[in-house]
């Protein structure tokens, strides 16, 4: 279908309704091998939902999707698991894909929980099970990942070890990422795309270019607009912006 | 050796249990438990029509019982009625419509506490045909399905999107549900059949940590079921249906107390 074979998904003027009221619509978006998307905007804006659509979970949708890989992790926003399962951090490994020990140690390690592998999912704090759901989605080995606010509820300094792992993997396995993430300085300064949603979208491009519009400025005010400058402005000493994302 | 009543008795019962284990653990994790009962319920016209027409019991059931999970799911994309108005309203319809249609059929003797409760010494040899054969089936279906039914059991938005096709194994196990009432209606009847369903694993999940060990443990506690219930039947002459489940019961409440031991123990 599509001739450069490092689109991995491509919608096109998608949308979603439920019970007559659009939840998002005409959005076009495309995700390549080794590019980190990302969308944000206030709740409610249909962020999940877009993920949604990209992952094929929503069906009777507006527009088109094109998935062009089937070696997809995903990290949900919520994810209720019912505890009439007894479920291990290790059954939920292994749960979409079987893999070998090596491969569910290591990722449990990089996202540091290996400590947990054998306790009940059940007994895990929010932010164990957030880097639990993040070990899942990375082990295997995906060339698509749709992280939908990944660190939530993960403790600060883990929150940039977790963004760090993120730009990382995204290098390594040369996959490309959708990103849902709230805060604006990871957005920034590991972005290659950004998509600003308020049910539609308001703007995108790259984080400069987005930091500059206006209705981006009207949805998230002047504030926000200056963090990114502020990014802008220090884009041409790359190790600064490393340890100060390190010092934040 | 299959002469004896007993003997064919005690083999039906095993291969039922067999099923019922991971069957069941699945009806507990996905509480399903009023959908069993309602396919149950649905049985007796199964039967009724299998007598009126002469035809085959088992396929009669799963026929009907398969039909019934097919206008609920209808029923749910019609109707604004909630899962288990709808669940109650299919169970007690199909039933009544059952009996007035036994009600009819005058000419044929029929034994209903046998089909409520299971007459399980009544077993033929061509019943253990039906059991065994379409047990091993249905495990092996269950066996293929098994990733996509347990990740989308586990959650259903990470199962679609990392592509098990969660709706497809949902349909399927679906057929699995009314195939194990069908070819389980005759030993533990159509009351009943649920508690062999869900008795067992509930009993396995409170000794468990992991899904495979529940399953084990189902399936061990469906077997020693059976032997108990079937023994303690022939001993103190009781219905074997219910002494089953009686079995099952006495099980459960052994691994309520071993949870509590063990509470007391960390303590």
């Amino acid at each position: 279908m599509s001739s450069n074979n490092n689109v991995l998904v491509k919608m096109n003027n998608a949308g979603y309704r439920h019970n007559d009221k659009w939840l998002v619509q005409g959005v076009s978006l495309t995700v390549e091998r080794g590019k980190i998307v990302t969308l944000i905007g206030p709740n409610g804006s249909g962020k999940s939902t877009t993920a949604k659509i990209a992952l094929g979970i929503l069906k009777k949708i507006d527009g088109h999707v094109e998935k062009y890989t089937n070696k997809i992790g995903y990290v949900p926003q919520k994810i209720s698991v019912d505890w009439t399962l007894p479920l291990r951090v290790y059954d939920f490994m292994i749960l979409t894909e079987n893999l070998d020990e090596k491969t569910i140690d290591e990722a449990l390690s990089l996202t540091g929980v290996i400590h947990l592998k054998d306790k009940s999912l059940g007994n895990l704090s929010g932010g164990e099970f957030q880097r639990v759901l993040l070990a899942r989605a990375i082990s295997k080995k995906p060339e698509l990942l749709v992280l939908d606010e990944p660190v939530q509820g993960v403790d600060f300094t883990g929150e940039i070890a977790l963004y760090e792992l993120i730009k990382k993997i995204s290098d390594e396995l040369n996959c490309g990422i959708l990103l849902i993430s709230h805060d604006l300085h990871t957005v920034m300064s590991a972005t290659d795309h950004v998509v600003c949603l308020n049910g539609h979208v308001c703007c995108s491009g790259t984080p400069i270019d987005v930091a500059k519009n206006t209705e981006y400025k009207a949805l998230f005010g002047e504030q926000a607009s200056q963090i990114l400058t502020r990014y802008e402005h220090k884009h041409d000493h790359v190790h600064t912006i490393e340890g100060e994302i390190k010092k934040n | 050796m299959f002469d004896d009543f007993f003997i064919r008795a005690l083999v039906a019962g095993l291969g039922v249990a067999f099923v019922t284990g991971p069957l069941g653990c699945f009806v507990v994790w996905r509480r399903l438990s009023y959908f069993g009962d309602t396919l149950a319920h649905s049985a007796l016209l199964g039967v009724t029509i299998a007598y009126s027409l002469e035809f085959n019991i088992a396929l009669s059931v799963f026929i009907v019982s398969s039909l019934i999970a097919l206008i609920l799911v209808q029923l749910q994309n019609r109707t604004n009625l909630p899962g288990d108005a709808l669940l109650g309203l299919l169970a007690h319809s199909s039933l009544a419509v059952g009996l007035v249609v036994i009600g009819f059929l005058t000419f044929i003797r029929f034994d209903v506490m046998g089909l409520l409760f299971g007459d399980i010494l009544a077993v033929t040899v061509d019943d253990l045909y039906i059991i065994w054969i379409g047990g091993a089936l249905i495990l092996l279906i269950l066996r293929l399905i098994w990733k996509g039914l347990f990740a989308s059991t586990v959650n259903y938005e990470l199962a679609e999107a990392e592509g098990l096709n969660p709706d497809r194994a949902k349909a399927i196990f679906t057929i699995l549900m009314a195939a194990i009432i069908a070819i389980s209606i005759k030993m533990v009847g159509l009351l009943l059949i649920t508690g062999m369903l869900i008795i067992p694993a509930a009993m396995a999940r409170n000794i468990s940590d992991s899904p495979q060990k529940m399953i084990i443990y189902s399936i061990i506690g469906g077997l020693l079921s059976v032997i108990i219930g079937l023994f303690s039947s022939l001993e103190f002459n009781t219905p074997s249906g219910p002494s089953i489940i009686a079995a099952a019961l006495f099980l459960f409440v052994i691994s309520l107390f071993k949870i509590k031991q063990m509470i007391k123990l960390k303590n």
